[in-house]
């Protein structure tokens, strides 16, 4: 059986369509999820998808992550299931406290939508399982707050943990060690700014986000059995 | 009783801040010279109702740190006064 991808809709949302129909493109099973619900239901994975959940008011992320489904997602996280924020998803995981850091408006003040290339530097993450290290993917961005930082200590643990899932090949915002996602001490939750169900198709113009995907679904897959 | 409350934030020190930075570099261009650290926060200010001063402090700074702040990047400072009656 396919794995089950639960896609979280906050109002403001606007790329969980996308998501299901990449998902589902590859053999998936997508489903969507209401933030005001309190169960994932049987779900294998969740990923929070792109958008301005809430308007992006006071910060982004910083009311969706009080969400009622918030608890569900975060006992699903503790338990290893994996969790993907992509965009503001990754917005609403650091403001959550399920991954560190946070994300700060972009240097220059420029909304970037554009095409980035992100190198992958682990494969030992949810996201990331079925990719190379070095692999060179091209996945569109789309974002005003992708500036990613932290403090010394905790880019001292990301790198020593190799916790740094993909950086960019030429920095576009001023994110803090060219980082482009991150993933949790479990290696099950991962943050990424990069849009990868916006590179899945070639009518789209690139399919270099399937591999990121496709290991979601092993690693959602693998989490069943 | 009714109390007027002021949230501050700011970046906390050593977080970069691209809007500080943004407006800093367009200073000179406009004949502004000799300002520098410039840093960008934001000022939040609300009522709160609440029995006396201690508990209205309490309940502004709990606010403060669980919603109004990403304590990841910014601090604040929380001011506290009784209202002025309208």
């Amino acid at each position: 059986m396919s794995a089950r991808i639960g896609v979280v809709v906050f109002p403001g949302s606007n790329c969980e369509l996308d998501v299901v129909e990449a998902i589902t493109g590859l053999g998936g099973q997508a489903e969507l999820l209401w933030h005001g619900d309190i169960s994932l239901g049987q779900v294998d994975a969740v990923i929070l998808p792109g958008g301005f959940a809430h308007g992006d008011y006071l910060r982004p992320g910083a009311i969706a992550r009080f969400s009622p489904i918030m608890d569900a997602v975060r006992e699903h996280a503790s338990a290893g299931g994996p969790v993907i924020g992509i965009c503001n998803g990754f917005q609403v995981l650091t403001e959550a406290g399920l991954l560190p850091g946070a994300l700060q408006k972009n240097v220059g003040l420029k909304f970037l939508c554009c095409p980035s290339e992100i190198r992958v530097e682990t494969t030992s993450s949810a996201l990331t399982a079925e990719a190379t290290v070095g692999d060179v993917l091209r996945i569109p961005i789309n974002h005003f707050e992708g500036n990613y930082t932290c403090d010394a200590d905790t880019l001292a643990l990301l790198r020593g943990e190799d916790r740094v899932v993909v950086r960019y090949v030429d920095n576009p915002n001023g994110s803090v060690d060219d980082i482009a996602g991150v993933c949790n001490e479990g290696r099950n939750v991962v943050g990424l700014m990069p849009h990868p169900e916006r590179a899945s198709h070639p009518l789209i113009g690139s399919t270099d986000g399937v591999v990121l995907l496709r290991s979601l679904l092993i690693s959602a897959g693998a989490a069943v059995a | 009783m009714l109390f007027s409350v002021l949230v501050e934030t700011r970046l906390r020190p050593g977080i970069a801040d691209p809007q500080g930075a943004t407006i800093e570099r367009s200073l000179p261009h406009l004949g502004f010279d000799g300002i520098s650290g410039m840093r960008v926060g934001k000022a939040l200010r609300f009522s709160l109702e609440a029995a006396d001063e201690a508990t209205a402090q309490a309940q502004a700074d709990q606010v403060t740190q669980r919603f109004l702040i990403n304590p990841v990047i910014e601090d604040a400072d929380v001011t506290v006064s009784v209202a002025e009656p309208a």
